[in-house]
């Protein structure tokens, strides 16, 4: 059984501790060079879009911030079935540690959508099934936080805030699809699709670019959150003494 | 059976029942989730009349008419039918012939539309204008410019 032993010492805060301090220096300088290349070469390199002009530039952080507050919503739930189900400290701690950085990237994504639209729709705002939903998410996230610390135990806040996350699981594939099932005011999917992408290589290269940045850039942040917490949780535990006496 | 497995199966039926309630709802809901109707969903009566509404579609090409100041006529078309649109007031930049558009009104009882609100959609497509420009001249067949073609 070496994939339960991998499991079992992956969940183990000082082992997890330690894989994370090796890891973290080379996500964020992988993070660093990326955000570079796609800032260039989004803001510089990319030509203006036919329609929209330079004001489109806007997606290259809009759209890896909307894809980034899903996909650390994905995270925090799946942390949420292992806490349930196994109780797993570390996934209290990864949850915990996702859930304001998720929050921070849905509220990036609504304030960037809100100042594109103005310009280029004539409103900062529209209750359409993208937007409402989106907005949603955002209330999902706060909902969350509250719970987490809503409990002394922080470890029963942990189960609570876990089943709201996996509730909230259902608000994914709407927020994904709703373009696609209603008329919204909002653009259609334009990479994520079964298609091929409806925007220019120019324009796409810089765009996964940044959007593998903001992926590097939640693991940075992620793991240096987990890092933090799990030192305040076990501090009365000997690896952590071990771990400051070594300082 | 384990504890383990209680817990396991309250997950599974607590993301089984969260989804086919929010399935149900997402149907009873329905058309109130659009956020405009189509000139054809109009022209076949399923949109409300007397009431205020969205309609959505594209601007026909050289229906567009100013009229004194701020007022401006034009037909917006999906494809299968159109509907007139009146509207003063200032467009959006995105505003020209072929774009399309959203306009929150009432309809009139001739059957044409009276617009509080005029807001562009984009669609999905990013290029630059050169390849804007090249599509268009490979669809015209390249005989001559279109004089409504993007500035």
């Amino acid at each position: 059984m070496t994939i339960a032993r991998l499991f079992h010492q992956f969940g183990s805060p000082p082992h997890f501790y330690r894989l994370a301090g090796r890891m973290l220096p080379w996500f964020a300088t992988a993070c660093v060079a990326c955000l570079a290349a796609g800032l260039y070469g989004g803001l510089v390199l990319a030509p203006p879009d036919y329609q929209q002009g330079e004001s489109y530039r806007i997606i290259f952080i809009h759209v890896p911030s909307a894809w980034m507050s899903l996909f650390v919503y994905m995270v925090m739930a799946a942390c949420g079935a292992i806490v349930l189900i196994w109780r797993m400290k570390l996934a209290e701690v990864v949850a915990q540690a996702s859930a304001p950085i998720g929050a921070s990237f849905t509220f990036m994504a609504l304030v960037t959508g809100s100042l594109w639209g103005k310009p280029m729709w004539g409103t900062y705002w529209v209750w359409d099934a993208r937007l409402t939903s989106e907005l949603i998410l955002l209330f999902l996230y706060l909902g969350v936080i509250g719970l987490q610390s809503a409990y002394e135990d922080r470890r029963t806040g942990a189960r609570a805030a876990a089943v709201l996350a996996l509730v909230g699981v259902v608000n994914i594939p709407i927020i994904h699809y709703s373009v696609e099932w209603w008329n919204t005011l909002h653009q259609g999917p334009t990479v994520t699709k079964l298609d091929k992408p409806s925007i220019h290589l120019s324009m796409l290269v810089p765009l996964l670019l940044m959007a593998v940045a903001f992926k590097l850039y939640y693991a940075t942040l992620l793991l240096m959150r987990a890092r933090s917490d799990l030192l305040e949780r076990e501090r009365n535990a000997a690896w952590v003494r071990d771990e400051v006496a070594a300082r | 059976m384990t504890p383990r497995r209680q817990r396991m199966i309250f997950v599974a039926v607590l993301l089984l029942g969260v989804g086919v309630a929010a399935g149900l709802a997402l149907m009873a809901l329905g058309e109130n989730m659009l956020y405009f109707f189509s000139p054809s969903q109009i022209r076949s009566g399923e949109a409300p009349t007397g009431q205020t509404l969205r309609v959505g579609g594209l601007v026909v090409d050289g229906t567009v008419k100013r009229g004194d100041g701020l007022a401006v006529r034009f037909d917006l078309s999906d494809g299968a039918h159109a509907v007139t649109v009146h509207y003063t007031g200032i467009l959006p930049d995105l505003f020209r012939e072929g774009q399309g558009i959203v306009a929150m009104g009432r309809l009139g009882p001739d059957g044409s539309f009276q617009a509080q609100e005029v807001l562009a959609k984009h669609d999905e497509n990013y290029m630059p204008p050169e390849v804007a420009e090249a599509l268009k001249m490979a669809r015209e067949g390249g005989s001559m410019a279109n004089p409504h073609g993007p500035k």
